[in-house]
């Protein structure tokens, strides 16, 4: 295979499988099996994100009914969120544990919460991250005893008593069979045999056998005194969980356009080896299908994949750690906020004329050091407005320092005439047509040094719409 | 970058733009290539939405009812000095110009507005407003997009426009959504890049990656409406004075806009801070009066226009609030929430239905009366010439004798 080629294909099973690669001279150029039993290989252990939050137990039995330590509480989490988020950032664009990171956003959009308190979030975090490479039943029922999940559909309130079903319709329609595969009654009788799942002020899950209904349910078909764990195994051993799983991993790893024959394999595939994720996602990455032109280029960057390769490969820091919040509220998927418990619709979605248009500023502005302003809307969940102080809050400049040495590195020996090829394959993902290679090089002054050259390049090329896919 | 300080840089990539002349195809691909807006009846609506959950017991308040003053025992307003409208209910001192509207037949007020199973979450109940989805159902696309969808024929970008730097889930549609323009002219400049409309009009006849044609396509739909917006606004000033504050500036914006003879059928615009937990009393007045000012100016405005008969004003919050104060002098997230529409042509305007009531509450808070979803299809379906049930889902009622 022609070593161009190899590369390219290496390109896209990084920009996949986690968040492109790193420009380095070292840059490994292995076979397609190899690499991807490479990224397996350093993903296998599930090393937990560590962050200390700020101590708000103090904060926490304070009296809520005080104004400003409500504010100061409030305070204490949202430092505490920006901590969470740069801290998974900086993991992406630096972790060996490419793969890990990308399954963890993965489940992290599928399992979707968004919690108040930083503590939580950061548990919930590292269970996704323990399982995610695992088995998904093992997954399922860990994501289904944490706290944060638990109070985000309210199973603290589902007693025996008075049942509330918000986590067995979410479990059902968002986590495991979707949509038209189960009925109303299966809901109702589901929540039964959550009840009394809850959690402690500790962070720890407690079954309140007092609370939980005993009683016999009838769930799918099967009779008999259920609880919790016997319905989540039971939701496992229906196929259309494996299907339903399939076909999101399918949007999210390969193609927005599915193809129905290909995930039905698939998923077959998934629920023999018991849901066993590594396996499916060697699978899909060793497919020959994987790396056709079909597939290859065809996925828009989330504002994730999007800000986390521009750090992964430009060194990107942000002048202080508001700034990649900002960016990522401004195009739409902030790291632990996602919109709603269905969470981020991904694809075409992340696009509208402001995203798309902020989107082409971004990456040569952080690259040239210069500042992006932005108006945000309030978040009133997260900030409440004091009086007084509004409108003009709503403005955010971000800034950040970025690095073009490993990239110069990489391209000084290259002959100017094939600058802009070579620079178009090391950025895109999709070919860059003859005609816009053409006015690249219109646009790029006689005379200029080789090294300012692929400075100004780049910056064009990051500003152009075929950078926002991968 | 290896050698160059950032400043020489700067200076290099003026140059590089600099250089190239840019031919004069633009121009007229902006004039021709926009499609036309289909099916328009000349009558366009306007969204006010206040964020933070607006307090609508302290906006509308129901001086008459014994049962509002015990439950609010410092942050009720007195009867004394609410300005009375009818059915027992009042405005907030604040809103005189709103008062002076509605003396001229121009405001209706909806009471106990809301939907089943209400969610207490700001973010969460403004997706339901915004998507008008149920409160257990999740939608990606938003009402007015879905409008823009339905409309026969291709539609422009700016059929849509809220004055704001992103735009809410609201007016994104499947294959349409609206746009986000705080400032035309800074919009114009910053989707004006030479290189970049240059790279675009390589792609405007281009089919060979549905990706890339997808954004190019936006790009280019983006580059024509700020086009547009700068050619038509440019001549135009609106004359009227606006209070202060970005707000009123906003809808000075609109009126702009809307005076300028762009095409649009929708304009959004928001006012925050309504999130009143603490000292409710004058942060909450001090809205109330931006808003009521802002909006007496923009009715005035587009009036000496002759265009206030074809708009209609809703204004909406994500919830209102408790019925009880809490110990802050504030209140905390409650559930319905009265509703505004404002309008040259409405049938009926005054208090269109009962106020509250307090007697029977759901722990704490109040009942919901109206379904938000039936004022929307009300509008799409007398106002906006929409299709309601195809946009809406098809359980909406309408609502009668209201525009």
């Amino acid at each position: 295979m022609k070593t161009s080629v190899r590369k390219q294909k290496l390109q896209h099973l990084y920009w996949r499988a986690g968040f492109g690669i790193p420009f380095r001279p070292d840059q490994a150029n292995d076979g397609i099996k190899k690499a991807v039993r490479d990224l397996l290989d350093r993903s296998s252990q599930a090393v937990p994100l560590q962050v200390s939050l700020p101590h708000t137990e103090s904060v926490l039995s304070a009296d809520m009914q005080n104004a400003d330590m409500r504010q100061l509480r409030q305070r204490e989490r949202n430092k505490g969120f920006v901590l969470l988020n740069n801290a998974w950032l900086q993991q992406m664009a630096t972790s060996e544990a490419q793969l890990r990171e990308k399954l963890t956003l993965f489940w992290h959009g599928h399992f979707a919460c968004r919690l108040r308190e930083p503590r939580f979030a950061l548990q919930q975090h590292n269970i996704l991250r323990e399982h995610a490479l695992g088995k998904f039943p093992d997954l399922l029922l860990a994501i289904s005893k944490d706290p944060g999940m638990l109070q985000f559909l309210n199973n603290q309130q589902n007693r025996k008593q008075r049942p509330n079903e918000n986590f067995a319709r979410e479990l059902l329609e968002l986590f495991t069979l979707g949509r038209g595969h189960y009925t109303e009654q299966d809901i109702k009788e589901a929540a039964r045999a959550f009840t009394g799942w809850s959690y402690n002020p500790q962070g720890e899950f407690v079954f309140r056998a007092r609370q939980h209904d005993r009683g016999k349910k009838t769930f799918m078909g099967k009779q008999g005194n259920f609880g919790g764990e016997e319905i989540l195994q039971m939701i496992v051993e229906n196929p259309r969980t494996a299907e339903f799983l399939t076909t999101k991993l399918y949007a999210f790893f390969v193609s927005d356009v599915p193809n129905p024959e290909r995930i039905q394999s698939l998923s077959s595939y998934f629920y023999e080896t018991g849901y066993d994720i590594p396996k499916l996602l060697e699978k899909i990455f060793t497919a020959k299908w994987f790396y056709e032109p079909d597939v290859v280029g065809s996925k828009i960057k989330s504002p994730i994949e999007l800000l986390a390769g521009l750090q992964r490969q430009f060194d990107v820091t942000y002048a202080d750690g508001r700034s990649p919040l900002v960016l990522q509220r401004a195009l739409g998927q902030e790291l632990f906020r996602p919109p709603n418990v269905s969470g981020w619709a991904g694809g075409r979605n992340w696009i509208d004329s402001s995203t798309l248009a902020f989107r082409l500023r971004i990456g040569p502005a952080l690259l040239q050091d210069a500042a992006l302003e932005v108006n945000l809307k309030p978040d009133d969940d997260t900030e409440p407005t004091a009086p007084r102080k509004r409108r003009q809050d709503g403005l955010r400049i971000v800034r950040a320092k970025a690095d073009l040495n490993g990239l110069h590195q990489q391209l000084h020996k290259v002959k100017d005439q094939d600058l802009i090829h070579k620079l178009s394959q090391k950025l895109l993902q999709v070919p860059l047509r003859p005609e816009t290679a053409a006015l690249l090089s219109q646009h790029i002054p006689a005379g200029v040094a080789h090294a300012d050259k692929v400075t100004l390049l780049t910056l064009r090329l990051l500003s152009l719409p075929e950078y926002q896919l991968c | 970058m290896a050698t160059n300080s950032r400043r020489e840089f700067i200076k290099m990539s003026a140059l590089a733009s600099g250089m190239l002349l840019v031919p004069n195809f633009l121009h007229g691909l902006d004039r021709g290539g926009l499609p036309l807006l289909a099916n328009s009846n000349g009558k366009r609506l306007v969204v006010i939405q206040l964020s933070g959950g607006n307090d609508g017991l302290n906006t509308v308040v129901p001086y008459q009812n014994d049962l509002y003053y015990k439950a609010r025992p410092t942050l009720a307003i007195p009867a004394r000095e609410v300005l009375t409208l009818e059915k027992g209910l009042g405005l907030n001192p604040a809103m005189e110009k709103i008062r002076l509207l509605y003396d001229q037949g121009y405001v209706s007020i909806l009471n106990s507005v809301g939907y089943p199973d209400p969610d207490r979450s700001h973010f969460r109940s403004m997706d339901i407003w915004h998507s008008a989805s149920a409160s257990d159902e999740y939608l990606n696309t938003g009402w007015l997009g879905r409008y823009l969808d339905s409309l026969s024929g291709s539609s422009a970008n700016y059929a849509a426009i809220e004055v704001d730097d992103t735009l809410s889930l609201a007016l994104k549609g499947e294959r349409y959504t609206g746009i986000a323009v705080q400032d035309v002219k800074r919009f114009f400049q910053a989707t004006n890049d030479h290189f970049l409309k240059q790279a675009a009009q390589l792609h405007a006849q281009d089919h060979t990656h549905h990706q890339v044609d997808y954004l190019y396509k936006t790009l280019i739909d983006t580059q024509q409406s700020a086009g547009y917006l700068q050619e038509k606004t440019k001549v135009y000033r609106s004359k009227k004075e606006y209070p202060n504050g970005e707000f009123a500036r906003n809808l000075k914006t609109i009126a702009e806009l809307i005076a300028s003879g762009v095409e649009s059928r929708v304009y959004y615009a928001s006012l925050t801070g309504f999130d009143t937990h603490v000292r409710q009393a004058s942060q909450q007045a001090n809205l109330l009066q931006e808003l009521s000012e802002g909006l007496y100016s923009f009715v005035e405005d587009l009036r000496q226009q002759q265009e206030f008969d074809n708009t209609v004003i809703m204004v909406f919050s994500e919830f209102g609030r408790r019925v009880a104060q809490n110990a802050s002098n504030g209140t905390d997230h409650g559930t319905a929430n009265n509703l505004f529409l404002i309008g040259g042509k409405l049938k009926q305007a005054g208090v269109y239905n009962d106020g509250p009531n307090l007697q029977d509450l759901d722990q704490g808070d109040l009942r919901y009366s109206i379904d938000f979803r039936n004022i929307y299809a009300t509008l799409l379906h007398n106002w906006l010439d929409g299709n309601a049930a195809g946009i809406l889902g098809g359980k909406t009622q309408l609502l009668t004798g209201l525009i």
